[in-house]
């Protein structure tokens, strides 16, 4: 039966996440944005909390881990995917630099998630795992990535420079991309878990930001960094067929996740914004005529519909995790609406609300500068068209480049 | 419907929460027997000159309605109970509905549209056939002969989404007498009810058509020039559909000083003229002018019903917007792969190519959009809101995606050989239109 409502059994939940949203992260917004790579301290305790959420087993997709696939049952699940999105979405409606800054709840654990062993599963429970992707003269083409990874005897070792590093400061090991063999192309690129430890890897300098500033963002360098071999994730094998998408595969997951940041984020500002134009006399009237409301509430209108599509796509990809259907096409839909409806929204609700928009007195510029990330990271703008248009049009990327 | 029969009918059991699949599958086989592809020529019915502005005629009731047995109080559809979850899946029921109503448009809407739209009429075959197909009865419940037995908007909105697909202007044409249908259903009082569903649940359903619009700028449904004073209607109604054709009229007028409400209206009396009023898009539909002066009307439903009439409404035109919109991305698809310019397809170029993209990603959220505010109305949750987004984003998203089928398709776009340019009219309509069709 098509129902796009919140499960009934996540509302206590996703209200619980709205609870901490709005009591420990939204005080601490400007705070952090203003004191850049200061550590936020009220995270430890917060992410203690995930954690204990997360273990209770009732509310499992709590955070990052969450979207780990599971065989799908009988009937229809709403699982730890579709779970996750809302969580997410809750807590980037407080902030998204802090979200991202969650202990534990990197983008590397939802990676180790999605394609690690048990037995991994179960050795790097506990740990904080940020993502190195990106290097200095590859972003989006990450097939061509320069970092290698050699094998000697039992171990692996690495050698290159990764940027924007989310968290790469902070948390306690990177899930690091590089190619066993640079002449073999992208199916021999494989990704091994790096602990912060590792003699050979330094956290060479963090990056000043437009926005999510509570969130550090690391260059590291990796200089004949050695790990064991059981740290490679996936399979060890260079296979023409699926070597790379066994990587990629991570980012089906992922995606529904960023582009629940989005939404969230952009609801913050639009519930702000709507609480703003009603002290300036402007009331949102669903039934009447455009025609007949002020033009900000047209504005208005527009934007919530664009949210309202980013927001139901974002839940579509999370579900069709959840119910084992192959979701890469809706994951990239989802993430492609949801960075750039949730850019242009906070970017036009601070228009619609004039200098409180723009000053600091509110979070709205905040909001602004915080939402252009997310129509980059985890695959631009550009990257997600390209994806939907290859899978609508049944294009290789060498037909459709 | 006698008291006998319903009584007999009850006895059969109650069918499940929405028996719509099997009562239409029952209906489809009938319909196949049908030669559907021995459409009979245009010029046969033409009396009304649809195509030319402003011709007019006297309204078209050729029956009397009388109410025969009625119940003790009006039948009310319950709203259907929910599972809790967060689901995609279309019941069984409404599977089975989708297929059936993608046949028919894919058989007979498809192949006919062209002439439809030239002729600014749909072929009565194909109404006839649409008509058996059991399109009105969807929202009619099963004691007052329909196949229903509570809400069922979600297969409204899935039904009229299929149907566009294969064209909008021949749906919204068949679909009209389900608006009026519908509406007696959730609004009609138990003697409205009485006299007027028995013949949409009969053999020959009557031309009938839900008329909202008034002719003239910024047109908002809730501040209506139609006045209803004393019981009688004056005004003028714009792009009724198949007004011609109709015998009964649901017509929405300013109540005195209350507020803007629906009437029943016998196209029969002399007050009633119908004006041909063809239009840039859904021509099909035989979009008339429907003028009142000083005609007898019967209130229907309260002013709130009116109010989730206008949603209603919208949020039928929300799903036919679906339907044309899969339509422009299924022909554009081999299209900008077949084409070549510069040595190779061009959909290996990026501009073609995020076009495309964009168009499947749009029409994704328009669609969810749209589900959810169906989905809601189905469990009777509020849903103002949600129709306002759905059709915000249908009107904004679903021309963009008409316009792109059109550039897509460069001059070949523009003219006649390829349905794009339809589309791109017919997509216009989507922000324009009220009432008419109705979930």
């Amino acid at each position: 039966m098509i129902n796009l409502e919140t499960p009934r059994k996540f509302r206590a939940f996703v209200n619980q996440a709205h609870q901490v949203a709005a009591e420990m992260l939204r005080p601490n917004s400007r705070r952090y944005d203003l004191a850049e790579h200061e550590y936020p301290v009220e995270l430890d305790m917060l992410a203690a909390m995930v954690d204990g959420l997360g273990a209770s087993g009732t509310s499992s997709g709590a955070g990052a881990a969450g979207v780990r696939r599971t065989a799908a049952g009988e009937g229809v699940v709403n699982g730890s995917n579709l779970s996750s999105v809302l969580s997410i979405m809750e807590m980037c409606w407080g902030d998204v630099g802090l979200l991202l800054s969650m202990p534990r709840q990197g983008l590397g654990n939802s990676a180790i998630a999605s394609v690690a062993s048990d037995e991994q599963l179960r050795r790097f429970d506990g740990v904080w795992a940020g993502m190195a992707i990106t290097e200095p003269g590859c972003g989006s083409d990450s097939a061509n990535i320069q970092t290698t990874a050699r094998r000697d005897v039992d171990d692996y070792i690495i050698d290159g420079e990764k940027i924007f590093v989310t968290a790469g400061g902070r948390c306690d090991a990177v899930v690091v991309w590089a190619s066993l063999d640079k002449s073999l192309g992208r199916a021999a690129i494989k990704s091994f878990v790096v602990p912060k430890d590792t003699p050979g890897m330094t956290v060479e300098r963090l990056d000043h930001k437009l926005g999510i500033r509570a969130s550090d963002t690391a260059t590291l360098r990796f200089d004949n960094c050695r790990v064991p071999a059981a740290n490679l994730l996936g399979s060890p094998e260079i296979d023409a067929d699926k070597g790379f998408a066994g990587v990629m595969q991570t980012f089906d997951n992922t995606r529904p996740l960023v582009a629940s940041m989005a939404v969230g984020c952009a609801r913050a500002s639009l519930e702000l914004t709507r609480e703003l134009l009603a002290d300036a006399g402007v009331e949102i009237d669903y039934d009447r005529s455009v025609h007949f409301q002020p033009a900000a509430a047209a504005v208005y209108l527009q934007l919530e519909a664009d949210w309202e599509a980013a927001y139901l796509l974002t839940l579509q990809a999370a579900w069709m995790a959840d119910n084992g259907k192959p979701n890469s096409l809706q994951a990239s839909k989802a993430k492609a609406k949801a960075g750039r409806a949730a850019n242009d929204i906070t970017l036009r609700c601070i228009e619609l609300t004039s200098t409180l928009g723009y000053s600091e007195h509110e979070l709205l510029e905040k909001w602004a500068r915080d939402s252009k990330i997310l129509d980059i990271f985890e695959g631009t703008q550009q990257i997600q068209q390209l994806i939907v248009a290859r899978r609508l049009l049944g294009k290789t990327s060498t037909e459709l480049k | 419907m006698s008291l006998e029969e319903r009584t007999h009918a009850r006895d059969r059991g109650r069918r499940d929460a929405i028996g719509v699949g099997v009562a239409l599958l029952n209906r489809l086989a009938r319909w196949r027997t049908i030669d559907r592809f021995g459409l009979r020529k245009q010029t046969e019915r033409v009396v009304f000159e649809a195509t030319k502005t402003g011709f007019r005629t006297a309204g078209a009731l050729s029956r009397s309605f009388s109410a025969a047995s009625k119940l003790s109080k009006p039948s009310r559809l319950p709203a259907a109970r929910g599972t809790g979850r967060f689901d995609l899946t279309p019941t069984e029921d409404q599977q089975m509905v989708v297929e059936v109503v993608k046949e028919f448009a894919a058989e007979v809407l498809r192949p006919a549209a062209s002439a439809a739209d030239t002729a600014c009429t749909t072929d009565p075959k194909v109404l006839s056939s649409s008509a058996e197909l059991g399109l009105s009865l969807i929202e009619v419940p099963e004691e007052l002969g329909g196949i229903v037995t509570e809400r069922s908007a979600m297969t409204g909105v899935l039904v009229a989404e299929a149907m566009a697909h294969g064209d909008m202007g021949q749906a919204v044409a068949c679909l009209a007498p389900a608006a009026v249908s519908t509406a007696i259903s959730l609004w009609g009082d138990e003697t409205q009810q009485a006299t007027y569903l028995p013949a949409f649940t009969g053999s020959s359903v009557p031309a009938a058509a839900l008329a909202i619009l008034e002719p003239r700028a910024l047109f908002d449904p809730f501040y209506l020039r139609t006045t209803a004073v004393g019981g009688r209607l004056n005004g003028v109604k714009s792009l009724v559909p198949r007004g011609a054709e109709a015998e009964l009229f649901v017509i929405a007028a300013q109540l005195e000083d209350q507020g803007p409400a629906l009437f029943l209206v016998e196209s029969d009396h002399p007050g009633v003229t119908i004006e041909a009023e063809p239009s840039m898009g859904l021509r099909a539909a035989s979009l008339s002018r429907v003028i009142l002066e000083d005609v007898p009307a019967v209130q229907l439903g309260t002013l709130d019903d009116y109010a989730e009439c206008v949603r209603l409404s919208r949020l039928g035109w929300c799903a036919l917007s679906l339907g044309t919109a899969k339509a422009v991305l299924d022909y554009v698809t081999p299209y900008v792969n077949e084409r070549t310019a510069f040595g190779e397809p061009i959909s290996h170029r990026q501009s073609v190519a995020f076009m495309v993209a964009n168009i499947g990603i749009e029409l994704e959220g328009m669609r969810l959009v749209t589900y959810r505010a169906g989905s809601r109305a189905e469990q009777g949750l509020p849903f103002a809101r949600e129709v306002a987004l759905a059709r915000r984003l249908c009107t904004d998203k679903g021309m963009q995606i008409g316009a792109d089928g059109v550039q897509l398709l460069g001059g070949h776009g523009y003219v006649k050989e390829h349905p794009v340019e339809r589309w791109y009219r017919d997509l216009r309509a989507i922000g324009v239109m009220e009432g008419a069709v109705l979930i």
